[in-house]
């Protein structure tokens, strides 16, 4: 085990896939000096210009490009620097890299990975801060990856490259910089398998809490939080959400009765609906309080801090469900 | 350029007599293929939206023939002859429109998504434009595995105000890409006349502007679409992005069951006189060819495609598990979890 931090992981992900199979190539605007957020920084030097490609702002060329050339047998690694800006290449991602496949009656295979980093990063206000996960969840045809660690970047990313469908890998702008332990040495093994797999990152007794992405780490300080409260509290990370690990989180919800799903994205519509509602449907009887959801009010996202952090999901509102969900009272600020 | 008519069809003076012949025969098999499928409609056995291109065969003829099967090939709404000319089976592509088991893309796609990756069609599109992207990706493909294929990618002269269209020329630019790009301009984008929605010059001055070197040629004109394809083709297998504009006319409405109200009879009438299939038939009597064996092979090509009707008809439906076939690998929605 070492340490290492997320950017790292992707970076060195990325660079053993590109060596490990010719056909990985990468595109996108800026990522010869280094991508936005120097995620791919030094790989030109490696991999020169071809295979990490500097592209014109046309993310719809970006994206349909990428489809056309995952087509013909290449492995695209797409950079959408933020996901709010693959909204530009909607149709390409959704009608085109989603539908191929199916429509063409399975004559062709699209392998491409579209990376949109995704989340709240301080003050990018309204056009570069949102979650919109569920909306590919939404549409078949896509993988939907979110990871919250440097471990599960770098083996969900090598799963996402090896595997044949269209993977939309989104990461959180506010975990480039989080350390973690990371196993030593590549990804090994079939990192595929992974992909529709949650993790329990803390194990409990009294409430499921199931987050992905940046949210898990509130839902880990939460937890902290709970457990000194008396009140276990198992947090599981579901690491993707298309498809997404319903035998874990059923599991876990039947043996603590209790459902507390947590999301950075808008509660409304959010994919904290589906499995809010796949829990009631499955685990009415065992539920021992209403299954419920936190996530962002329905507005945009702002710029100033005190109107931003106004639809954070905090672990204090993490804690102060739970709490509420357990039969405790609520604080009196929660 | 100047369109020009059937009085003045134009050939070279020593066109090669056996190819013309040839390009005859494949037009008249997609207009066949077309006419069969249009009387399905009213027949109520194809069931979608089909987008007849009777009228355009010559562009379908002269450009997709004209590339070699490994060569790739990107359509639009409008792809049933540029599907047949790359050398799909009009069997399996009858039935595809009917929804039919043995279908090319197993009945899943129909009309407007018809693919043969076997001759390298990668699909017809249901979006205006969105084949552009996709076409300058898949020259990219070829280029980074340093192979020497072409891509050609027709669309309409509506799809040149669609974003995609500017993206992927200037894709395909500045990456150097083997991709010659194709507007077949029939003056209409489905009931609007195309140049009332388009600024300026029109598709061959976008395409200069980007510095792809553009050419205008009569799109009913069979040999003269060719020779144009083939000329750009050499610039292309070198990496230079070539623009093809082929005028023609849609002879019928924009889908199968359109009256095209929006224009006139005479107007209609007037461009049935440039009926490239005619013209091309005009040119071979007067090289020597019999008439009566030119209607042959027009009556032939009727037999073929009335014979591919019967077979999609008495096609079975495809196995209804076949919906959830080809979605996805991870996260496949047979396997219950799901
Ligand atoms: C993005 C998009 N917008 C609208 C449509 C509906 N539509 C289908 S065909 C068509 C006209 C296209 O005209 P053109 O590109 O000139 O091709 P043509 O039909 O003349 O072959 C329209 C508007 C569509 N399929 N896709």
């Amino acid at each position: 085990m070492g340490r290492m931090t997320y950017i790292d992981a992707a970076r060195q992900t990325l660079a053993e896939e590109m060596r490990r199979d010719p056909t990985v190539w990468a595109v996108g605007e800026d990522l010869g000096r280094g991508g936005v957020f120097t995620q791919y920084k030094g790989l030109v030097e490696e991999f020169g210009p071809d295979r990490i490609s500097d592209a014109p702002i046309s993310e719809a060329a970006i994206l349909g490009a990428a489809v056309g050339a995952a087509m013909m047998g290449t492995r695209p690694v797409v950079e959408m620097r933020f996901s709010d800006f693959a909204l530009c290449a909607v149709d390409e991602l959704v009608n085109q890299a989603a539908k191929a496949r199916y429509m063409f009656g399975g004559q062709s295979r699209v392998p491409m990975v579209v990376r949109e980093p995704i989340g709240m990063w301080r003050s990018s206000a309204a056009q570069h801060s949102q979650s919109l996960e569920a909306w590919y969840a939404h549409i078949p045809g896509l993988v939907v990856v979110t990871p919250a660690t440097p471990a599960d970047l770098r083996v969900l990313l090598a799963g996402a490259i090896r595997c044949d469908d269209p993977v939309v890998f989104m990461e959180h702008k506010d975990l480039w910089a989080l350390e973690g332990e990371v196993p030593d040495g590549p990804v090994d093994g079939d990192p595929i398998v992974e992909l529709g797999r949650a993790r329990v990152a803390r194990e409990g007794r009294d409430i499921t809490i199931v987050s992905w992405s940046a949210a898990v780490h509130g839902a880990m300080a939460a937890a902290e939080t709970l457990g000194t409260e008396g009140i276990s509290a198992e947090v599981i990370d579901l690491r993707t959400i298309w498809p997404w690990d319903r035998e874990a989180v059923l599991a876990s919800v039947r043996r603590t009765g209790r459902l507390l799903v947590v999301h950075e994205a808008v509660a409304a519509g959010g994919f904290g609906a589906e499995i809010a509602a796949t829990v009631a449907e499955t685990l009415h009887g065992d539920l021992r309080a209403p299954v419920r959801r936190l996530g962002a009010p329905r507005i945009p996202i702002s710029y100033a801090p005190p109107l931003e952090d106004r639809v954070r999901v905090t672990p204090e509102a993490i804690v102060a469900a739970a709490r509420s969900m357990v039969g405790q009272p609520e604080a009196a600020d929660g | 350029m100047t369109a020009r008519t059937a009085e003045s069809p134009g050939a070279p003076p020593n066109f090669d007599r056996q190819r013309l012949l040839d390009q005859y025969r494949m037009m008249c098999r997609i207009r066949a293929f077309e006419e069969a499928a249009v009387g399905a409609i009213a027949d109520k056995l194809v069931l979608g939206a089909i987008h007849p291109s009777i009228g355009q065969e010559a562009v379908a003829v002269g450009v997709c023939g004209t590339l070699d099967r490994a060569d790739i090939l990107l359509s639009t709404h409008r792809g049933h002859g540029h599907t047949m000319a790359k050398g799909a089976d009009p069997v399996a592509m009858m039935c595809e429109l009917f929804g039919r088991a043995g279908g090319c893309c197993s009945g899943k796609g129909g009309s407007m998504h018809i693919a043969d990756f076997e001759v390298g069609m990668l699909g017809a599109n249901g979006v205006v434009g969105a084949n552009i992207t996709i076409a300058a990706g898949a020259a990219h493909a070829i280029k980074l595995k340093g192979e020497d294929r072409v891509v050609a990618c027709l669309f309409g002269d509506g799809a040149i105000n669609r974003g995609p269209f500017l993206e992927g020329l200037n894709w395909a630019q500045v990456f150097g890409l083997n991709v010659l790009f194709v507007c077949e301009d029939n003056g209409f984008a489905a009931s609007t006349r195309t140049q009332a929605m388009t600024a300026g010059p029109g598709p061959a001055a976008r395409a200069e502007s980007l510095g792809i070197p553009a050419a205008e040629v009569d799109g009913n004109d069979v040999l003269a679409v060719e020779a144009a394809t083939k000329e750009l083709l050499a610039d292309v297998r070198r990496g230079k992005p070539r623009f093809l504009v082929a005028k023609t006319y849609r002879l019928t409405g924009h889908t199968g069951v359109d009256p095209a109200p929006y224009r006139t009879a005479e107007e209609v009438a007037e461009a049935w006189t440039r009926d490239p299939i005619a013209r091309a038939r005009g040119l071979l009597e007067t090289a020597g060819y019999a008439g009566d064996d030119l209607a042959a092979i027009a009556d032939s090509a009727q037999r073929e495609m009335r014979a591919a009707y019967d077979t999609a008809r008495a096609a079975p439906w495809p196995d209804s598990d076949l919906a959830y076939a080809d979605v996805q690998d991870v996260g496949d929605p047979r396997m219950v979890a799901f």
